[in-house]
């Protein structure tokens, strides 16, 4: 976030605003600093694209509202934070609980600068969100919606959906606010908004859960549950709460459940005497279980599809540690993905393939700890993430930007959000004992989610 | 017999009775003699020894019944404590090596012993399970521990067994032996743990 304090003076008075200049650059370049944490461990491995800096990204200020509208303005204000795409810029002075500024003040806010500026108001029951162009001075688009009351289940999913339109009608990218991320505590499996509000448990069975695993469309999700030392996969209806077992599984040991992007296969991992395969099994006509890997002196397992459904990449350990390889959707063509070291190169495990297709998400043992790491899908090349701690299990926002993962940076297992453009880290939640993260792609408008009762 | 002769020994018998008594003086009251006493006496004492006999077997028998009884619990008592110790070289566990699944040197004269009880048992059925320590990944985990359960099942097969008298199950990561984060900790947890699924209530030595 920019501190703006020191650019209003300078543009409004006249001798003091080279010092206030100089005092802008000190605190903002220990900020920079922080921000640009793991960053700084992109900069030793091999890089090829775009880099953003903080600074280039479109300033962007998020006007007071009326105090009714207070609360819609802060959960707008903080996703498109979240989205990492803007500098976020605070009104001098300003105030959260202030009463908003009737007139607009596009130099003002040009002199901050703000490239877009967001006012919210209400009419009647319909909640306007408007976005200003800041340096053509005028409204750049007006949004409306019915957000419900505060205290209505769907209210802040409501307010997301605007952000999430907030960010379309400014930079024209998909944004992730009205996104959940599925995860395992205590064997159970949890829901969590993006933003980490609403924690609640939606697994109904006793037993241990493991590896939850989004459907497309998001309305529904596959998890695996220990049985008697079997694995038993399953899918979870989140309208109804309802669960039903997938039959071919639980008479062994069957585990990290993935989805083509059909909707119609899942592929999973089986392990039997002889080793860990990945099978497919064709849900929509419930049948033709068929196996792709035959590891035999190997382990196969963890697959994750490609967005056009042509390809899986998985782990084996074909060449003695876990790495992870490529083949065609029917099996066929199977050969290395991830380059690595013979020898020098520690394991790598839980790829998960972005929904733009472009990138491999992965987990790699770097001298004994885990860090997360990208695979360019075009180049085969990687690049290290994450080097602060352990950190593991990498899911994709549906923005193919944003990773969540495993982290103990802060003392304890937990969820964190990284946004590999800028390499910016947040928390999602701040209880511990959170693992196996699963991002939601974009969910349907009136996803209404069963959750347990009782259980937060 | 006529009727004649029968009349003619009633007379007979008759005089014979009068000839005998002579007088009048009535016949003495039965007197107890010492004859009649030692015979009671010892009669009364070969009930008594039958009874004391009687009692002596009984008490021998009791004291058999009880002997017998104790020997059995101790035969049985002797027998628990075979099969507690058979169960108990039969559930120690082996160790591996970080992301590995091979039988160390050291752990094969464990499955040895372990081979030779199922040998000596050969109804006893058992189920090995594999499991792994925290610092792989939590999904890989789950296949590593089953090549471990699996790559054990092998060493006990490759000796004879027959392999449908061994399951294999993995936990992965998830039932930890010892909690922590030292390498004594994951040294411990990186295991094969073997549990008796049937045929275990009477074992012998191998």
């Amino acid at each position: 976030m920019r501190v703006a304090g020191g650019r209003v003076r300078s543009a409004t008075r006249g001798t003091l605003s080279r010092r206030c200049g100089v005092a802008l650059l000190l605190t903002v370049v220990p900020l920079g600093a922080t921000a640009a944490q793991d960053t700084s461990a992109i900069d030793r491995g091999v890089r090829i694209g775009i880099v953003y800096r903080p600074g280039v990204r479109p300033g962007f200020v998020a006007l007071p509202a009326a105090a009714e509208l207070d609360s819609i303005r802060t959960i707008l204000a903080r996703d498109l934070d979240f989205s990492d795409r803007f500098e976020m810029i605070t009104l001098p002075g300003s105030d959260t609980a202030r009463a908003p500024t009737t007139a607009l003040n596009y130099p003002l806010y040009q002199a901050l600068g703000a490239d877009f500026a967001m006012s919210v108001s209400r009419r009647g029951d319909t909640t306007l969100v408007t976005v200003h162009d800041v340096p053509a001075g005028a409204v750049r688009r007006s949004l409306a919606a019915r957000v419900p009351d505060a205290r209505h289940p769907d209210f802040r999913q409501s307010v997301h959906r605007l952000a999430d339109q907030v960010l379309q009608a400014t930079v024209g990218a998909l944004g992730t606010a009205a996104t959940r991320v599925l995860f395992v505590r205590d064997g159970r499996v949890y829901l969590v908004d993006q933003d980490g509000a609403d924690v609640r448990r939606v697994s109904s069975g006793d037993r241990q859960a493991m590896s939850p695993a989004w459907a497309p469309g998001g309305r529904q999700f596959a998890y695996m549950e220990f049985w008697d030392g079997k694995g038993q996969l399953f899918l979870h209806d989140m309208a109804t709460g309802q669960r039903r077992d997938i039959a071919v599984t639980g008479r062994t040991l069957d585990f990290t459940p993935a989805f083509s992007p059909d909707g119609k296969t899942l592929a999973f991992s089986r392990a039997i005497e002889e080793g860990t395969d990945i099978y497919t099994f064709n849900l929509r006509d419930d049948c033709c279980l068929q196996r792709l890997t035959v590891g035999r002196f190997s382990d196969n397992l963890s697959p994750t599809y490609s967005p056009d459904g042509q390809r899986i990449a998985f782990v084996s350990t074909r060449s003695g540690l876990a790495q992870i390889y490529l083949m065609a959707a029917d099996g066929t063509d199977q050969d290395l993905f991830a380059p690595f070291d013979y020898g020098v190169t520690g394991s790598s495990n839980a790829p998960e393939w972005s929904p733009d297709g472009r990138t491999v998400a992965f987990h790699r043992d770097i001298a004994g700890t885990l860090q997360v790491f990208v695979l360019d899908v075009r180049t085969r090349t990687v690049r290290q993430l994450t080097s602060v701690g352990r950190n593991q299990d990498p899911t994709w926002a549906p923005d193919s930007r944003h990773l969540a993962f495993v982290s103990d940076r802060a003392g304890y297992r937990q969820l964190w959000i990284i946004d590999i453009e800028t390499g910016r880290i947040r928390p999602l939640l701040s209880q511990g004992g959170a693992r196996l993260p699963a991002w939601s792609p974009q969910l349907p408008e009136h996803a209404i989610f069963t959750s347990q009762p009782g259980e937060r | 017999m006529k009727p004649l002769q029968m009349l003619t020994l009633t007379v007979i018998a008759a005089a014979a009775v009068a000839g005998a008594c002579g007088g009048n003086p009535p016949p003495p009251p039965p007197q107890p003699n010492a004859d009649s006493i030692a015979m009671e006496r010892a009669r009364q004492d070969s009930m008594a020894r039958e009874a004391a006999r009687q009692d002596s077997i009984r008490r021998a028998m009791e004291e058999a019944e009880r002997v017998r009884r104790q020997r059995e619990a101790d035969s049985l008592a002797a027998l628990a404590r075979v099969t507690e110790q058979v169960k108990g070289m039969l559930a120690t566990m082996i160790h591996f090596d970080f992301d590995r699944s091979n039988i160390r040197a050291g752990d094969a004269a464990i499955l040895d012993g372990k081979v030779g009880i199922l040998r000596a048992n050969p109804a006893l059925r058992v189920r090995i399970s594999g499991h792994c320590d925290e610092r792989g990944s939590d999904e890989y985990n789950l296949a590593l521990g089953n090549r471990r359960a699996s790559s054990t099942k092998q060493y006990l097969v490759n000796q004879g067994i027959d392999a449908s008298r061994i399951d294999i199950v993995s936990y992965g990561e998830e039932r930890p032996m010892a909690m922590g984060a030292t390498e004594e900790a994951w040294a411990q947890n990186r295991r094969a743990e073997f549990e008796i699924v049937a045929g275990g209530d009477m074992l012998v030595q191998p």
